[in-house]
């Protein structure tokens, strides 16, 4: 088990220099997600217009992996329609079951490909991308 | 005592762990089993395992004597006056959630007082959170000073005569500190109420007698103390016990049943419904003779002069912050400046050190030290200096992966 394997330089750029973070006034979509096992936790909002992600902000606490990863997935959804993005939360979530995957769209997030190989550190990586799903859901309803 | 031949009789210890040769410190969470241990629960299931009081068969009194006698055993261990106030349980939450399911509701009143730290665990905090709800009671706190220390002058100040349940953690599970619990347990009394100890972090480590501390209930989990996970105990006076409803009604529980009542045994079996974990108490029992054979005068001074010694060595690190006072026992809690409490543990797992991380359950005291979770190290008898070196150039290691990779 190397470190660099887990800590590639992408996820240290993404969590030294965050993207998106924030908050924003414009409509939106909240989503507020912890995980209460580490208490890892973030807020995720998401404006939606004609089913597009014009724009996903976030705020929260945790690890580099939980920090970096939210920062990576407010990058990658934006202008992509709500079904694209769930698309892009399946490959996610594949990724970390351990399957091949590219992210053509967004290749920073194959970076995150070796938390895989870190079992206890899974749920970090998809907090972000769990908020994603709900904000999705109650983006198709709004 | 020696740590270096004791952790010799811990299989699990041999190992190698990415790479290192183990160090075990996540023993707040769960403690390591010595053979003896292991070997106990295997000779129960070989050669005499059936199920327990009812049986006429050989097999069923060896269980029933295995069982009984476990129980002699917790009750000599904490220096309890009888047999009967030993209630074999799941561990200290089942234990703590006993006493503020059945003794909380049937004595609160709406208005009447539970009083705890700001430092408790969940599982002495969210059954009296519920206890309340259910009765109207009201929770109040002892205030804690700024090193996590309780005073008694405040603990004096926190008491009124509708206080009716105090309950305190012996020893932090997450600032180490061991408190006055016996000073508290005489205020309680002195406003007629009980005392009730969470003993989760106090009995693996020190030699605890319920009489002299004069606690109305004590409660302890095994797995924490060198036994199996599944069981753990309640101390409770005879008199409270014998005055309270059984939380879970079944076989095993019942002196007599008909159709449409039935009347319950006395303490402690009307609580022990169902079949009860037979080997784990048999493991409980052999993990007490092991702990009481090295002596728990002599394992208190080791975990407290180790988490001393893990104080004084990590304090010295740039960048380290430690939590709760120097005088402590058996952990240490700390973060690393600038790299979160998961970060440090998966650097410290790929050196082979094993620590914990997050918020230990406290999600209060968390918030408490402004901090959302933190980094924890905890030791056991097997536990050396040498552990606490690998810990610190681990935790050097991690700070200059980070501060390179973030720096």
């Amino acid at each position: 088990m190397q470190l660099d394997e887990l800590y590639r330089r992408v996820i240290m750029d993404h969590y030294k220099n965050p993207r998106n973070r924030g908050t924003m006034d414009e409509d939106s979509v909240t989503v507020n997600l912890n995980n209460p096992t580490c208490g890892d936790r973030i807020q995720l909002q998401l404006q939606v217009e004609n089913g597009v992600v014009k724009l996903a902000k976030y705020t929260g606490e945790g690890c580099s992996i939980s920090m970096s990863s939210a920062s990576m997935m407010t990058d990658a959804v934006r202008g992509k329609t709500l079904d694209e993005a769930l698309g892009l939360a399946e490959k996610f979530s594949a990724m970390m079951q351990g399957q091949p995957v590219e992210f053509e769209e967004y290749e920073d997030l194959e970076a995150l490909a070796g938390v895989s190989k870190f079992p206890a550190r899974i749920k970090c990586a998809t907090l972000a991308w769990n908020a994603l799903r709900k904000g999705i859901e109650a983006g198709r309803q709004g | 005592m020696n740590p270096r031949e004791l952790r010799k009789q811990f299989p699990i210890l041999d190992q190698q762990v990415n790479g290192h040769p183990l160090v075990y410190l996540d023993n707040a969470a769960s403690s390591q089993k010595p053979r003896r241990v292991i070997d106990a629960i295997v000779r129960y299931y070989e050669q005499d395992n059936a199920n327990v009081h009812r049986g006429v068969h050989t097999l069923a009194s060896r269980a029933t004597d295995a069982y009984e006698g476990a129980r002699a055993k917790v009750a000599r261990f904490l220096n309890a006056a009888s047999e009967r106030e030993i209630v074999f349980t799941r561990g200290t939450t089942t234990a703590l959630n006993i006493v503020a399911r059945s003794y909380a509701r049937a004595v609160l009143r709406e208005g009447d007082e539970i009083v705890l730290t700001p430092m408790e665990h969940h599982a002495n905090l969210i059954p009296w959170q519920q206890a309340a709800k259910a009765t109207g009671a009201v929770l109040r706190y002892i205030p804690m000073q700024p090193d996590g220390t309780i005073r008694l002058s405040d603990v004096e100040a926190t008491l009124t005569d509708r206080t009716k349940i105090v309950s305190v953690t012996h020893v932090s599970n997450v600032l180490g500190v061991v408190n006055p619990v016996k000073e508290i347990a005489a205020l309680a009394h002195k406003r007629g109420a009980v005392m009730v100890v969470d003993g989760a972090q106090s009995a693996p480590h020190m030699k605890v007698d319920v009489r002299d501390l004069d606690c109305d209930f004590y409660a302890f989990s095994g797995h924490k103390m060198c036994g199996p996970t599944g069981i753990g105990a309640l101390y409770g006076k005879l008199e409270l016990l014998d005055r309270m409803e059984p939380v879970e009604y079944g076989g095993e529980m019942i002196e007599h049943v008909d159709y449409y009542d039935a009347t319950w045994k006395e303490s402690p079996w009307r609580f022990e419904g169902g079949t009860p974990i037979i080997a784990g108490a048999v493991g409980l029992a052999a993990a007490i003779d092991f702990l009481t054979e090295i002596g728990m005068e002599a394992i208190d001074r080791h975990s407290a002069e180790l988490a001393r010694y893990a104080y004084d060595r990590l304090s010295g690190i740039e960048g380290v912050t430690l939590y709760g006072p120097r005088e402590r026992t058996g952990l240490v809690t700390f973060n690393l400046e600038g790299v979160h409490p998961h970060d440090v543990a998966t650097v410290l797992d790929t050196e082979g050190v094993a620590i914990r991380a997050g918020h230990h359950c406290c999600q209060p005291l968390m918030r408490k030290l402004e901090v959302t979770a933190t980094a924890r190290a905890s030791f056991y008898l097997y536990n050396t200096e040498e552990d606490v070196e690998r810990l610190a150039a681990a935790l050097i290691k991690a700070k200059e992966f980070f501060g390179h990779a973030i720096g």
